[in-house]
């Protein structure tokens, strides 16, 4: 069962970044909470994917972080988080079938040294049937489309059965069958599980209506409310990578 | 015991003993090194494992006890240069490759063993290892199943995505151990077999053909593995009838296994996919439809 219980899943308060002498983020303040759906935007460089890095106790960074209500790096329990990477390496040339690379999801949560038993099996197959690669299962993952390879990580990441899931870029670049499922899938997750979404992505037109808050960051923190604060503001939610310099000029 | 001809005389028995280990472990380690794109790593504790050899000449103990202590304290410094970013991993084995021959050849020119005596080591002969020896090579091997069994699914994880298994909490930096510990291990296994030349041939070339033939890790596991069993097979009853040198045969064999393999993944393209079909059957009738 889990330690430490909160229902404040990711905490940042007043992290900064540099590197080389220049400053990446500046006194960044974000949360998630317990079965909130939040997304993070941002133009190129502007700090997303460090900010993740940050959060998942993978850079050192000034002030205060906590996942799970824990110091990222003393979280024992590290399958109560899902993640999803920007890039995952396996997709290119490795040999590994779909229901493979999905299983390594449930390692951590079982314990690395034992064997899977049926109700894993149970747990791998459900992942795979909510992201609609079931009858894919036994397929080799660089032979999918590229929608169909990230919606492989996205499934890895739900085998651990995760309180807060972590996407960094999940979307770029997806067929749009591979968008409709992922959203059905993460909106399954959110309201059956209560589990919550940190969601890094320039393209947030498959999910936009379903945001709880929108974080925008280029930084530091421009704007962090509900979607609807956003429109109000004459933002459109359609989000394109192209849009989001209009966008930080709207939020100046 | 009685063996059918090649393998009726004790010296081939033996051989035979030896090589079955080594052909069916060293692919086992050598599919993780290839998918963590350190095909090299073989080559480079291979050189470590003379600097090794030649240590226990000079010191007058079994040459196997010094390859070993060699390989397994450099496979540990490899590893530990490469997962702290002080060198990439490429130029980590380069360093472990020049050290570990000037090393040995230093060593045994103190020793004044710069003879016939190392090239045993250097190009292998399995056709005159001892029945100690065999022991040895069967403790090692048991070693590697062991460490195989507990370990695959991990390591299988950790070397496809080193920052996502770190994140999801698995023991990255002791996996990343251990598989340099049975890299080491399997080295000296090898030695005596194909020889500190070659060993890395048995761990990467049934990999190569292996991944071929198969569509998932665990599939390219048994596939590998069987090429590398019947490689070791077939080399010795070459060797024995055609009066081959059997370490050079064993790869060669390997090496024709990974051209066939190529062969019936490129007819496999022109008659789009049927074969693979028949390959994840294979794998599954074998692996019970297990995953790695």
């Amino acid at each position: 069962m889990s330690g430490v219980s909160t229902d404040e899943l990711a905490r940042l308060e007043g992290v900064s970044f540099s590197f080389d002498g220049s400053p990446i983020l500046s006194d960044v303040d974000l949360r998630v909470g317990r079965g909130e759906f939040v997304a993070l935007v941002g133009p190129n460089g502007s700090g997303k994917s460090t900010l993740l890095r940050i959060l998942l106790g993978l850079l050192p960074a000034r002030g205060t972080v906590r996942l799970l209500g824990r110091v990222p790096n003393e979280l024992r329990e590290r399958w109560r988080i899902g993640y999803v990477p920007q890039r995952p390496m396996l997709a290119g040339d490795q040999v590994a079938s779909v229901e493979e690379v999905v299983a390594a999801g449930r390692l951590a949560r079982r314990g690395w040294w034992r064997r899977l038993r049926g109700e894993d099996r149970d747990v791998i197959g459900h992942a795979l049937e909510s992201v609609g690669l079931l009858p894919l299962r036994h397929r080799r993952v660089s032979h999918l489309s590229v929608g169909q390879q990230q919606r492989v990580f996205i499934a890895r990441a739900f085998a651990s059965e995760p309180e807060l899931l972590v996407l960094d870029e999940p979307i770029s670049g997806v067929d749009a069958e591979s968008q409709r499922r992922f959203r059905e899938s993460l909106l399954h997750t959110i309201e059956d599980h209560g589990t919550g979404v940190l969601l890094v992505s320039h393209e947030l037109g498959a999910v936009a209506e379903d945001l709880d808050r929108v974080v925008v960051l280029k930084g530091r923190v421009l704007f962090d409310g509900p979607p609807s604060d956003l429109m109000a503001r004459g933002v459109s939610l359609g989000v394109h990578p192209e849009d989001l310099p209009f966008w930080l000029e709207e939020l100046r | 015991m009685t063996l059918p001809w090649p393998f009726e005389r004790e010296y081939m028995q033996l051989a035979l003993a030896a090589g079955l280990v080594v052909g069916a472990c060293a692919p086992l380690i050598g599919a993780f090194l290839v998918q963590k794109r350190m095909s090299l790593m073989g080559d480079g504790l291979g050189h470590l494992a003379f600097a090794g050899v030649a240590g226990a000449i000079l010191l007058g103990v079994w040459p196997l006890w010094g390859a070993l202590l060699f390989t397994v304290v450099g496979a540990l410094a490899v590893e530990g240069l490469r997962a702290r970013g002080k060198t990439s991993g490429d130029l980590a084995l380069a360093i472990a490759f020049y050290v570990g021959i000037a090393s040995g050849v230093v060593l045994l020119g103190l020793a004044g063993s710069l003879n016939a005596t190392v090239f045993s080591y250097l190009f292998g002969q399995i056709l005159t290892v001892t029945g100690g020896e065999v022991a040895v090579v069967a403790g090692l091997g048991a070693v590697i199943v062991l460490a195989f069994a507990l370990s695959r699914r991990a390591l299988f994880a950790t070397v496809g995505d080193e920052e996502w298994a770190q994140v999801a909490g698995l023991p990255v930096g002791a996996l990343n151990a251990l598989l340099a510990v049975l890299t080491a291990i399997i080295v000296v296994a090898a030695m005596r077999v194909v020889g500190l030349l070659l060993v890395a041939a048995l761990m990467v070339l049934p990999v190569a053909g292996g991944q071929l033939l198969a569509r998932s890790f665990g599939g390219t596991l048994l596939w590998s593995s069987g090429i590398g069993v019947g490689s070791v097979v077939a080399g010795l009853i070459a060797a024995r009838a055609l009066g081959l040198a059997p370490s050079g045969t064993i790869v060669l064999l390997a090496a024709a296994a990974f051209l066939a393999a190529a062969f019936v993944s490129w007819i496999r393209g022109r008659l789009g996919g049927t074969g693979e079909t028949a390959s994840l059957h294979f794998e599954e009738r074998v692996s019970g439809g297990e995953d790695a």
